[in-house]
């Protein structure tokens, strides 16, 4: 197998798999790499109980049965060199060269802190969905679900579909906003239909909207929550919290690569032109990577990068109209669910901030950069790299997240130990 | 229906489909994953990868992402005590 | 005009502990920084505490240091480890070093001993097979050195000194400083800037070192020493433009800090992929079985290196009442302490308690 590609596309969602597919069409070598064991990214994630839809098994078919496409599963990004990465599977490293890079990293959530956070029980709502999809039991499980944006309802969607009592969604976005969400949803009519598809299967589970969950409680694993909404305080009795405050672009690759970013609020998202160049020569970012706007605005840019990538102008132009249909859907996201101040106040003195250095909001005061915070209290200098708690001190204003360095994500010493020469 | 695995964490056996995370095959026996380091007991957060709060030992090998690996069959896995 | 009676300007662990000092001996102290305290070197830095031995004044300046290091190693922000060190030889010539090393450490008190292969392997039985011995020295400890810096600072400003978080734009040819802001501070200067030394003090050649270091996710029980090559010396004081060392540590939260390298033509602080790769192999030589840990961050610093390798401590020629504690390479940490009792002895008419001239920053303009 060879380590040159034409065009090599890092994340294999739905942005990943079009730009593969859409390079692959005219004859380019295309590498496909993503770290989880299968295509298809979060929103196709493999459902070991209950399969694919069609949708994503035809998406995920046609980029990985493309003779022109060779597939990388479980394989990570650690590093970066000029027209080279760094890569490790599971069991090796090694360097992959490219002429074009398309970058298709998706998003992560954003996960707030609020007092019980921690607790075994409590994931993120996404989190949810992608552990009940791996075939995490949920069966007969009281669930609640909570935060804010479109994936709530899909995180209960899903979780019901594995058997679970879903106790109520709760949605931080005031009702007014909703409504005025859902009255704007008729200009994506497939959205429209998905939702108004998912609260049909939703029947009996309440949607709360102007409600944020305190706090979590329980010993050595979640047994109740605390809810504040417009009816004022409630207790709820529950096995599981699936609580995520949106999506946030994964910029590390993109920002290690030298890309420009721009701030969405407080979050960087990569900069691209129509065509999906970064600003770094060769290197196009499609997708959430370029601001959350879902799967419709995903797939095309994904296609438009890949044909771009290489030089189909034509295609390119074709594809411009929807690209630009499905981004205004990103904006209405921006604008109704929009973090209520609450949200933000939500973390005591005594709350955790970061996870795997069990470091808690009041050690932070003070400091007015991750550095310095970084050196003077180990916030954000664990495994996840300050991926978790760097991300909620930029929300909760504190100060943004550092920069990106090698490696990308945790990797073995001998990968990092792997001579680049050795490719030729 | 796909075919059942069977891998063994902190000795006790468990049978899940194929394509099951070891995250999910843990959690299936209600065992806690790790204790933070000032001993609190932690489980996955995010299911993608990306808060490194599911890390328990595969096959010998510490600090292993449950969510990230799929179940092979055979496989010994041991979470914090 | 303020006026103290001594300006330290940098706030590494050499500032730092300068700061600290004179502020024990009642001076009235001013402290400029703009970055992070231990932000630079200091932050970057092992934090081994060892006395090098193979360049006589280095080695008393380090010994002397070391006793007074004995003071902070209670304190819980230091984390202090007393892991000693553990030297390996590589080969046969790795064991001919060791009688020499050994007197060397002998005569000055200093407790070590010669290790056989079996000893070797219950100390750290993750060694390579087939090494032939090396040389314990048991009582010398690892320390996070930014927290320590930080203490240091805020222990002098309980003792009334002033910290300026701005920086220093010159020095004044009437003794004091000019902040960036306009502001002049007036009274004996000390300037602990370490690579930024140049920009206060031209005359004095230094040149900045780049290194990078490895840290693993918490794996205890790993390693147990602070493990270095006998050949690490070479890397050290060799004059090659870029050179690597085998050099492990064990920090007491059970990560592996990893290094070493060094590099003179390097000047951008980027993370050099080939050089990581380059000091990993060297690793691996030693200790393979590190080969699967996971590497959790990469860090790169870079060294102050003084025309001679001794650091600048003393006052400096041709200026009125400006000094220097600057240029320590890679053992600021260890001999920050030591360094500021010689600077601070001198400044205050005191007989030091080891002999200046080594160090005194005159010999370069000489």
């Amino acid at each position: 197998m060879t380590d040159h590609y034409d065009v090599l596309v890092v994340g294999a969602g739905p942005a990943g798999l079009a730009a593969a597919t859409a390079a692959a069409s005219h004859g380019a070598r295309v590498g496909l790499i993503d770290a989880q064991a299968t295509a298809g990214g979060q929103v196709w994630r493999h459902d070991v109980e209950h399969g694919d839809t069609a949708l994503a098994r035809r998406n995920v078919a046609a980029a990985l049965e493309h003779p022109g496409v060779t597939w990388l599963a479980q394989t990570r990004v650690v590093g970066v060199e000029a027209g080279a990465l760094l890569v490790e599977d599971p069991k090796n490293a090694r360097w992959l060269r490219y002429r074009a890079l398309i970058l298709a990293t998706g998003a992560r959530e954003l996960l707030l802190p609020f007092p019980g956070w921690t607790l075994p029980g409590v994931t993120g709502a996404g989190g949810l969905q992608a552990l009940v999809k791996q075939g995490w039991p949920l069966r007969g499980r009281r669930v609640v679900i909570a935060g804010s944006g479109p994936l709530l309802l899909a995180a209960a969607v899903t979780a019901r579909r594995h058997g679970a009592q879903v106790l109520g969604i709760y949605e931080q976005a005031s009702a007014d906003n909703i409504q005025r969400f859902a009255r704007s949803l008729w200009r994506w009519p497939g959205k429209a239909a998905q939702a108004v598809g998912m609260r049909a299967q939703l029947v009996g589970a309440p949607y709360r909207c102007g409600s944020v969950v305190r706090r979590a409680f329980g010993e050595t694993h979640i047994q109740s929550i605390e809810v504040d909404g417009p009816r004022g305080l409630e207790q709820i009795a529950c096995d599981h919290l699936a609580v995520g405050y949106g999506l946030l672009p994964n910029v590390e690759l993109a920002q290690l690569l030298g890309c420009d970013l721009q701030l969405v609020g407080v979050h960087p998202r990569v900069s691209t032109d129509a065509q999906q160049r970064t600003s770094v020569e060769g290197i196009y970012a499609t997708g959430e990577l370029c601001g959350i706007g879902g799967r419709d605005s995903a797939r095309f840019e994904g296609a438009i990068a890949g044909h771009a990538a290489v030089g189909d102008d034509a295609h390119v132009a074709r594809l411009q109209r929807h690209r630009q249909h499905a981004r205004r859907f990103a904006e209405l996201l921006d604008r109704h669910f929009a973090l209520d101040p609450r949200v933000h106040a939500l973390a005591e003195p005594d709350t955790l901030i970061c996870r795997c250095e069990d470091v808690p909001l009041s050690a932070l005061d003070g400091y007015t950069d991750a550095r310095s915070a970084k050196l003077a209290t180990r916030c954000g200098m664990g495994a996840c790299q300050g991926r978790i708690c760097g991300s909620a001190l930029a929300e909760l204003a504190r100060f943004p997240r550092n920069g990106s360095r090698p490696p990308l994500f945790p990797a073995r010493l001998s990968t990092l130990g792997s001579d680049p020469s050795s490719v030729r | 229906m796909s075919a059942l695995i069977l891998i063994q964490v902190n000795g006790c056996d468990v049978e899940v489909p194929a394509g099951t995370s070891v995250a999910a095959a843990i959690a299936r026996l209600e065992l806690p994953f790790r204790r933070s380091v000032r001993g609190q007991w932690r489980a996955p957060l995010c299911g993608m990868g990306v808060c490194f709060e599911c890390r328990v030992h595969i096959d010998g090998v510490a600090q292993q992402r449950a969510c990230m690996v799929p179940v092979r069959e055979g496989m010994q896995v041991s979470t914090d005590d | 005009m303020k006026s103290y009676d001594l300006i330290v300007v940098g706030a590494g662990i050499v500032g730092a502990a300068c700061a600290d000092y004179a502020s024990a001996a009642g001076l009235r102290v001013a402290i400029i920084e703009p970055g992070p305290i231990g932000g630079a070197a200091t932050a970057a830095a092992m934090g081994h505490l060892v006395a090098m031995d193979d360049d006589p004044a280095e080695f008393v300046l380090a010994h002397y240091s070391l006793g007074l290091w004995e003071a902070l190693t209670d304190l819980p922000q230091a984390e202090y480890s007393r892991c000693g060190t553990l030297w390996v030889a590589a080969g046969e010539e790795d064991l001919t070093r060791i009688p020499q090393k050994l007197a060397r450490l002998s005569a000055a008190g200093v407790a070590a001993r010669a290790i056989d292969a079996e000893e070797l392997y219950r100390l750290e039985p993750i060694l390579v097979a087939g090494l032939a011995g090396g040389l314990l020295v048991p009582h010398e400890a690892v320390v996070y050195p930014p927290a320590v810096a930080r203490y240091l600072v805020e222990r002098a400003r309980q003792r009334g000194a002033e910290f300026y978080p701005i920086h220093a734009s010159h020095l004044e040819a009437s003794a004091g400083v000019r902040l960036e802001d306009g502001t002049g501070l007036s009274g004996p200067v000390l300037v602990t800037t370490g690579c930024a030394l140049p920009q206060l003090l031209p005359g004095l050649p230094l040149r900045p070192r780049k290194g990078h270091l490895v840290i693993t996710d918490r794996y205890p029980g790993t390693v147990h020493h602070q493990v270095l090559e006998l050949g690490y010396a070479d890397s050290a004081h060799g004059e090659a433009d870029s050179s690597v060392a085998f050099n492990v540590q064990p920090r007491p939260t059970g990560q592996i800090l990893i290094g070493s390298s060094r590099e003179y033509s390097a000047t951008t602080s980027e993370v050099s992929m080939p050089m990581v790769q380059r000091m990993l192999e060297r690793t691996f030589r030693f200790m393979p079985a590190l080969r699967q840990l996971d590497a959790l961050r990469i860090w790169t610093g870079f060294r102050p290196v003084s025309a001679d390798g001794l650091p600048y401590l003393g006052r400096v020629a041709g200026q009125q009442d400006v000094w220097v504690a600057a240029g320590h390479e890679g053992l600021g940490v260890t001999t920050s302490l030591g360094s500021a009792h010689l600077v601070i002895d001198q400044l205050l008419g005191r007989q030091p308690a080891i002999d200046p001239q080594p160090y005194d920053p005159a010999r370069v303009a000489a």
